[in-house]
């Protein structure tokens, strides 16, 4: 199979321009005789179901939550990027590309990235219309912060919930929409699966959550919003029902799976208490700023840590990366965290952290500046833990957070299924091997508001006067068919293990193997207990209550079947991908000083994998990377 | 720890419902509340009984999902606190703790502890937004906002739509909701072009779906994101004004 990413010719910033120029359009009388299929109301399916509906097309929703406003989006904290340059500090475009790519350890697609910053700063303008209470300097103007990774001041934020309140924007530009007729928004309404019909996406086929009736809908084309798949680990910061069928279903229906393996891992989250942990709860990343990492110098050390002198201490990120200190990229401050709990010196009752000191803090700015920073912070992890992290320090240890594979697209954002398109965290585009604090809210966005939208009229001028495919075809009938019977088979196993415990199960096998560090050895032995562990799933799972009406447990067993497949393609991406980059650390593949060692040579492509069947090991094809503009250097931040 | 829960059980809308009563022992005092009633699903699943279906998504107190009536109130005893951040170690041992659904007409119980609250969402599309198609917008530092305004404005704007005013409210009255997003949206520059017609189209639906407000201020008491009862003031007052202004003057404020 060949790829064709569709990068426009011409010089990095003309690119844009020129492509919008070159694609046809749709005139505006034309728009309405269209209809598009978005999945997700997060921030990149809000924004574009939002934008196209102001465009003129008819657009429907679907989302599995009971509101528009409740996507995991709304969870991030920090901030958005922006190429704004208001700080006079030396931002721009080109800077703001750069960084991405250079934090994405060079495995991301020149053109994309640049475009994702050309439009930065537009995202911006289009939230503080549409109300974003941004924080503000004392003159009235938008204030900014500095995140990891970059030498710029170009973080917008709203408190500490910027992705609520640009999720909020997005859901209330939506709300317009779904007011003035262009949008129809399906609410509890989960995606099963996709209808693809000679070669094309026509529609899908999705199950109302409260009757469990399943239906077909149709349309000129569809657009995949569905979020990433950290879940496959458990233990994550997602949401408890973020889910990677969408996307897997894409998968299987001939859409290629592009860098599976590149997942991050965030450095600052509450470790687990225990068994019966649900999910992980991410602290923001600026408490890096004042606060010390430390373990005890000795293994097992019994003392709680305020007993501990200061002589025994190992303070391992300023010891390792004297220049970057506490404040290195998060893939090397997990990477760090988990050597020194392995040993076995972490922190904590289960020795599952690492202490994270405000002690220092506190003498040199006293008690009320730390609490005007972090107070909030501070609350909320007393409120999980019941420690007071003014007297002892936090404990903390990374989790899994965000996935940087995804969908393979093009540079209009097609899958390689025609007329199905993946936007966010979905697609696979824009980060590369890492992603950049920050830079989240800013790709969902991108892709919502500004980059499919005008891409998409491309792949709908085809079709005009052609109305979509009657949901009465056999191409439907087969998929409901399809979905009816998977949901059977689960509900009809009634074994012996709840789908909480396969998913622990599963979750345990792919953060041991495919977590902060992989090995061949390892990674093999994933592929073998994964589909055994499916198997078993499908033999010995117990979901009580029926398909015909609300159940919760079948909908999250869905979920996890599907779970069981991708991470195994998580695994054997990570078991090809030979050199350690970003996020994927390879233990074979170190410098000397045990750095990540990347191969440049051999791997600077992105993986993209075709399903195969079941049972059939997936086939790859690799896009190649050309990097016309930067010159690929080893991160360094010692 | 040892707890009983007497849960709220209805097996769909508009059809009977009951409390059932569980003992749940051996549950960790650092469990979260929600943890605690999966570690009740898990046991009812292997026990051969249908799983208490409740709402709850992010865990971290933001989306807004979660939201039931513990012991009475709102989102359980803590202050400031949605349900899925309430742990176990806020109850003694031995406690019994009553678990119901919201309980407001506007709500309506699809199942156990799972409510119907898209009647927010229809709110929020009469007029809870600002008008500006994509790519329209001026440049973000254009119009400065003083920041106490920006402050003021995100006071309300916190707001994550859960539903516990509403629940606490003996009208059942969705005041505090609505006015937290009017704030957010009004006490803004870019709001006051739609402030007026904002104001009446969204109160006007908020009065289809719920009672009326008596300033009994259960609302802010139970709000896990601490929102005041100031907003409801400015809630009134912009309504008022719009019911006798001229639409015509609106640039003669």
């Amino acid at each position: 199979m060949q790829l064709d990413a569709k990068i426009p010719e011409g010089a990095l910033s003309e690119k844009w321009d020129s492509h919008r120029f070159s694609t046809p359009l749709v005139a505006p009388s034309n728009r309405r005789k269209f209809e598009v299929i978005v999945i997700g109301t997060g921030l990149a399916g809000a924004a574009a179901a939002a934008t196209m509906g102001e465009l003129g097309y008819r657009v429907r929703t679907f989302t599995y939550h009971d509101s528009n406003r409740r996507a995991h989006s709304i969870a991030a904290q920090g901030g958005i990027n922006a190429s704004k340059n208001y700080r006079n500090d030396g931002d721009s475009d080109y800077r703001l590309f750069y960084d991405t790519i250079k934090g994405g350890d060079y495995r991301s697609r020149e053109a994309n990235v640049y475009r994702l910053a050309q439009v930065s700063g537009e995202i911006i303008d289009q939230a503080t219309a549409q109300g974003v209470p941004f924080g503000r300097e004392y003159g009235g103007l938008l204030a900014n912060r500095s995140f990891g990774g970059a030498q710029v001041s170009r973080t917008f934020y709203a408190r500490g919930q910027t992705g609520q309140q640009l999720l909020l924007g997005a859901y209330q530009a939506l709300a317009r929409q779904i007011k003035a007729g262009t949008v129809n928004a399906y609410t509890r309404c989960e995606m099963l699966d996709i209808v693809v019909a000679d070669g094309r996406a026509v529609g899908v086929v999705v199950r109302d959550m409260l009757t469990g009736e399943i239906s077909s809908h149709s349309a000129h084309a569809v657009v995949l919003a569905t979020g990433g798949y950290s879940n496959a680990y458990f233990l994550s910061t997602n949401a408890k029902a973020c889910n990677g069928t969408a996307i897997w279903r894409a998968h299987r229906k001939g859409g290629l799976f592009a860098n599976p393996c590149f997942t991050q891992i965030h450095p600052t989250c509450i470790p687990a208490a225990d068994e019966f942990q649900s999910k992980l709860t991410l602290m923001s990343e600026s408490l890096r700023n004042d606060g010390r990492i430390w373990v005890p110098a000795e293994v097992d050390e019994a003392r709680p840590a305020a007993d501990v002198p200061e002589d025994q201490r190992d303070y391992f990120l300023e010891r390792r990366y004297p220049a970057f200190g506490n404040l290195v990229p998060r893939d090397v401050a997990s990477r760090a965290a988990k050597k020194e709990v392995d040993s076995g010196k972490g922190a904590g009752p289960m020795k599952n952290g690492v202490y994270l000191d405000f002690a220092e803090a506190i003498g040199r700015l006293g008690r009320d500046t730390v609490e005007a920073r972090y107070g909030n912070l501070f609350e909320m992890y007393q409120r999980i833990t019941d420690e007071d992290p003014y007297q002892v320090p936090m404990r903390i240890y990374p989790a899994p957070h965000y996935t940087m594979g995804g969908l393979w697209v093009d540079y209009n954002l097609m899958t390689t299924v025609p007329g199905l398109y993946s936007i966010g965290e979905a697609n696979f585009s824009d980060h590369g091997a890492n992603r950049l604090g920050a830079s989240a809210l800013m790709q969902a966005l991108a892709d919502g508001y500004f980059i499919l939208p005008n891409t998409i009229a491309a792949y709908l001028s085809e079709s005009l006067g052609v109305d979509p495919m009657s949901t009465a075809e056999p191409a439907f009938k087969q998929v409901e068919t399809d979905v009816i019977k998977r949901m059977d088979r689960l509900l009809d196993a009634n074994g012996s293990r709840t789908v909480d415990w396969f998913h622990r199960e599963l979750g345990k096998i792919v953060w041991e193997h495919c977590g902060m560090a992989r090995s061949a050895e390892g990674l093999t032995k994933a592929i073998s207990e994964i589909p055994a562990l499916k198997e078993e799933f499908f033999a010995d799972v117990k979901i009580m209550g029926e398909g015909d009406s609300l159940n919760q447990t079948l909908e999250k067993a869905g979920r996890v079947a599907d779970y069981f497949e991708l991470a195994e393609l998580m695994c054997r991406d990570a078991l090809h991908r030979e050199e350690s980059c970003g996020g994927h650390f390879r233990v074979e593949h170190v410098t000397d000083d045990g750095e990540a060692k990347r191969n440049d040579d051999e791997f600077t492509f992105v993986s993209a994998w075709s399903f195969e069947g079941d049972g059939a090991e997936p086939s790859l094809t690799k896009e190649i990377l050309e990097f016309e503009n930067v010159e690929l250097t080893t991160r360094s931040y010692k | 720890m040892d707890v009983t829960l007497r849960v709220w059980r209805q097996d769909g809308p508009n059809r009977p419902g009951a409390f059932e009563e569980y003992f749940a022992p051996g549950i960790s005092s650092h469990a979260s509340f929600l943890e605690m009633l999966d570690i009740v699903n898990d046991r009812l699943t292997l026990d051969n009984r249908e799983p208490i279906a409740f709402e709850h998504d992010c865990r971290e107190g933001i989306c807004g999902a979660c939201g039931m009536m513990i012991n009475g109130q709102a989102h359980g005893p803590q202050q400031g606190t949605a349900t899925c951040q309430l742990h176990m170690r806020k109850f003694r041992d031995g406690a019994v703790i009553i678990i119901e659904p919201w309980r407001a007409a506007g709500f309506p119980v699809l199942k156990d502890l799972v409510v119907d609250r898209s009647a927010f969402d229809r709110i929020v599309e009469a007029g809870g937004y600002i008008t500006v198609d994509t790519g329209s917008a001026p440049d973000a530092n254009l119009v400065p906002i003083a920041q106490e305004a920006a402050e003021a404005s995100m006071d309300a704007a916190v707001c994550i739509g859960c539903g516990a005013c509403v629940a606490a409210c003996p009208n059942s009255a969705a005041q505090l909701f609505t006015a937290a997003k009017l704030a957010h949206l009004n006490l803004l520059p870019q709001g006051q072009a739609e402030r007026y017609i904002r104001a009446e189209a969204m109160v006007d639906t908020m009065e289809s779906f719920f009672g009326s407000c008596t300033n009994h201020a259960e609302c802010e008491e139970a709000c896990p994101k601490n929102i005041s009862i100031d907003f409801i003031a400015l809630l009134n007052r912009d309504y008022i004004k719009a019911k006798w202004r001229n639409g015509r003057l609106a640039a003669q404020r």
